[in-house]
């Protein structure tokens, strides 16, 4: 009933009076336009503002990402656990349990684990033939290991196999040696079994390997298991106790390394202490230092001081500008264009300052990371949410003066 | 008289009053009753602080009356909702100001498409209406030229294109000629009269007796009460004989009969325009006016 009467009067008084959004647009353009030197001064603090902004989050960002360049995802994921009660002793020690690769395996997180150790000889004598003399003998670093340790330390083979349980748990005397080694000893096929003698032991060459990434240092001399070098030459000398090699889950390593002293040694786990790289976020912690503080905050003071200046501007054009709305009213504008006209130039205000001001940001961080030779890093996101930040700030501070555009009195503006 | 064909009402006032808020509370309009047709040319006269300007903004609907009741174009707009009112303005009422409130950066074309904005015009329509309206009065040469590179006289006509351009069924003119010299009021007010015959409403406040004896019926506002030209214009309201048979502009004698003297209201067919007599009458309604008939121009002077 109601709403068939408001139906027959709007037939009769026509159809409402319009703002339409591309009239909205074009018309608070032009009031920009009107004083363009009035309407660059007011943007200048969100400019500053903003692109303080944009510039600190940029180089903040490119240089977490230069200390991710040393940072990979290899040292990610490993923890290191060395003997420090070996260190300290005075005689060979080993703090490791027998069955510690078993108790750190059992651990959430781990993917592999492993001891191991650098055996030290009086002389280092490392040859292809028994009894061979000075002369064709080599002094190569042996290196004691679990097979865990050669799993955990993604050893890979040119041919033959790793060393397994099995050899670890009877003490075989079985060597593995890296690449370079097998030239230099002469070794070119393991078809035929080879031997070589270690200190005059005799072992049986059973892989050669082609790299290892987390302990290097096999590839260029002989692995024996951990159990058979502790038969022939005992436990590793003081102050060079062993080690143990963890490969973690990514992100797992900082808890894995909290909880791996006490699982191996529950009776006294000051005997070990574990390593694990730092988190991400502890280095982007790091990177936020409080000068990045102090300069965020002026970004902030200056985006406040811009709001209130986009206020100020628009609510004197409102006041100087009481004929146009007078005038405008009188053409049958709603209160709520004249409103929205004004809340659209601020907004425009503050949209145009952030696009100005995140254009500055880059170019200031572009500037800084080319002069350093480093690699600029910016999520795109912050550069697009700046100028919608600006825009942001451009509305609120217009809420105000476009209140008071709204509520002008029509007929006393166009008195004047 | 004949009743046929009488031109329907664009503004009718029915004990419309204005009272300005106190403290105190003061009576800028008195109780009055007012119609004006289609088609007629109507000059509002009287002195400053007669209550002109508060008229102006209850025939422009940029103030609500305090009583009474106000139709446009048989709309009830007084108490209509700041929404249909608005609608109004855009669409039934053109203005132009003393000041011509012209947008100092933007060409007269432009300052007439500010007016299709709110009537809700199509853009791509809007230039060609606009170069029309400019036309109309006599300006399409200067359609890109700035408020200020235009006279006076100029600016006033882009101002009555702007007022012009949506097809009002009422041209309020409020002091049009009051910023221009003689000459250029002259001009002017030729064009407003050009206008009225081509079948546009006028009413024109004004206190120029230069211009307001060009309009066919005047009205003075006085303390804030109407009255239809009261002894000083007797040719403000001069009975046209075909005062009533509602061709808009069909009367044709709007600069012919002011002539000075001319007699009273009575004896003249169809001069039933004030209502003779009885000043302190307060009764309503128009049937009690002489004779009983819809008069083309009835002004009421209440309390």
């Amino acid at each position: 009933m109601r709403r068939a009467r408001r139906a027959s009067r709007r037939r009769v008084i026509g159809a409402a009076s319009r703002f339409r959004l591309r009239d909205l647009g074009s018309e608070a353009m032009a009031g920009l336009l009107q004083r363009p030197g009035r309407s660059a001064l007011t943007m200048l603090g969100t400019v500053l503002g903003i692109g303080t902004f944009v510039a600190i989050v940029g180089l903040s960002q490119t240089a977490t990402g230069q200390i991710g360049k040393q940072f990979n995802a290899l040292d990610a994921t490993q923890v290191t656990v060395s003997d420090t009660g070996a260190n300290q002793a005075s005689k060979p020690t080993l703090d490791f349990p027998a069955d510690a690769d078993a108790i750190v395996d059992r651990i959430h997180g781990v993917i592999g684990a492993g001891v191991w150790w650098t055996v030290h000889f009086s002389n280092a004598a490392v040859s292809s033939r028994p009894g061979a003399g000075q002369g064709t003998q080599l002094s190569l670093p042996v290196t004691a290991a679990t097979p865990g340790a050669l799993a955990a330390s993604g050893a890979k083979l040119d041919q033959g196999v790793l060393f397994n349980q099995f050899h670890q748990a009877h003490a075989q005397n079985v060597a593995i040696i890296g690449q370079t080694t097998a030239t230099d000893l002469g070794i070119f096929s393991l078809q035929q079994q080879p031997a070589i003698f270690i200190g005059g032991q005799p072992f049986t060459v059973i892989g050669i390997i082609a790299s290892d990434p987390r302990l290097p240092q096999l590839n260029l001399g002989v692995t024996v298991p951990t159990s058979t070098a502790q038969r022939l030459w005992g436990k590793p000398l003081a102050g060079q106790g062993a080690s143990m090699l963890i490969q973690t889950r990514l992100g797992a390593a900082q808890v894995v390394a909290g909880q791996v002293p006490i699982a191996l040694r529950p009776d006294n786990p000051k005997l070990l202490s574990a390593a694990a790289p730092p988190s991400p976020t502890q280095l982007r912690h790091a990177v936020a230092t409080s000068l990045n503080t102090l300069f965020l905050a002026l970004a902030g003071i200056a985006i406040v001081v811009g709001a209130i200046g986009i206020a100020n501007t628009t609510l004197v054009a409102v006041l100087e500008r009481a004929g146009e709305i007078g005038l405008r009213r009188a053409l049958g504008a709603r209160p709520r264009h004249i409103g929205t006209q004004f809340l659209a130039e601020s907004t425009a205000l503050g949209l145009f300052g952030g696009l100005v001001g995140a254009s500055l940001g880059v170019l200031a961080t572009l500037i800084v990371t080319v002069y350093h030779h480093w690699t600029a890093l910016l999520d795109p996101r912050v550069v697009l949410a700046a100028p919608i930040a600006g825009g942001i700030v451009g509305l609120l501070a217009g809420l105000y003066p476009a209140l008071r555009a709204s509520t002008v009195e029509p007929a006393e503006a166009l008195r004047r | 008289m004949t009743m046929t064909a009488v031109a329907p009402p664009v503004i009718r006032l029915s004990a419309v009053a204005y009272t300005y808020p106190g403290p105190p509370p003061v009576r800028a309009l008195r109780p009055t009753d007012l119609v004006i047709r289609r088609g007629e040319h109507v000059a509002i006269t009287g002195p400053s602080g007669s209550g002109k300007s508060t008229l102006l903004n209850l025939l422009g609907l940029l103030d609500r009356p305090t009583e009474g009741v106000l139709e446009i174009d048989g709309i009830d707009v007084g108490s209509a909702s700041e929404r249909d009112r608005a609608a109004v303005r855009a669409h039934r009422i053109g203005f132009v100001f003393q000041s011509f409130h012209l947008l100092p950066h933007r060409t007269s074309a432009e300052n007439v498409m500010l007016a299709q904005v709110y009537a809700d015009m199509p853009r791509r329509r809007r230039l060609g209406a606009a170069m029309a309206a400019l036309a109309e009065v006599g300006l399409e040469h200067r359609a890109h030229a700035l408020p200020t590179a235009l006279s006076g006289g100029e600016r006033q006509r882009v101002a009555i294109a702007r007022a012009l351009v949506n097809h009002p069924s009422l041209l309020l003119c409020d002091e049009p000629t009051g910023n221009l010299d003689t000459a250029t009021t002259r001009e002017l007010t030729d064009l407003l009269v050009s206008l009225h015959e081509g079948g546009t409403t006028l009413v024109i406040i004004t206190h120029n007796p230069a211009v307001a004896g060009r309009a066919e019926r005047r009205v003075t506002i006085r303390d804030g009460q109407l009255a239809e030209s009261p002894g000083d214009g007797p040719g403000g309201q001069d009975g046209r004989p075909g005062g009533q048979d509602g061709r808009p502009g069909g009367q044709g004698e709007g600069a012919s009969g002011q002539g000075e003297g001319a007699s009273g209201q009575d004896g003249r067919p169809g001069g039933q325009d004030t209502w003779p007599g009885r000043p302190d009458e307060n009764s309503v309604g128009q049937d009690s006016w002489p004779g009983g008939q819809d008069g083309e121009h009835e002004t009421r002077p209440a309390g």
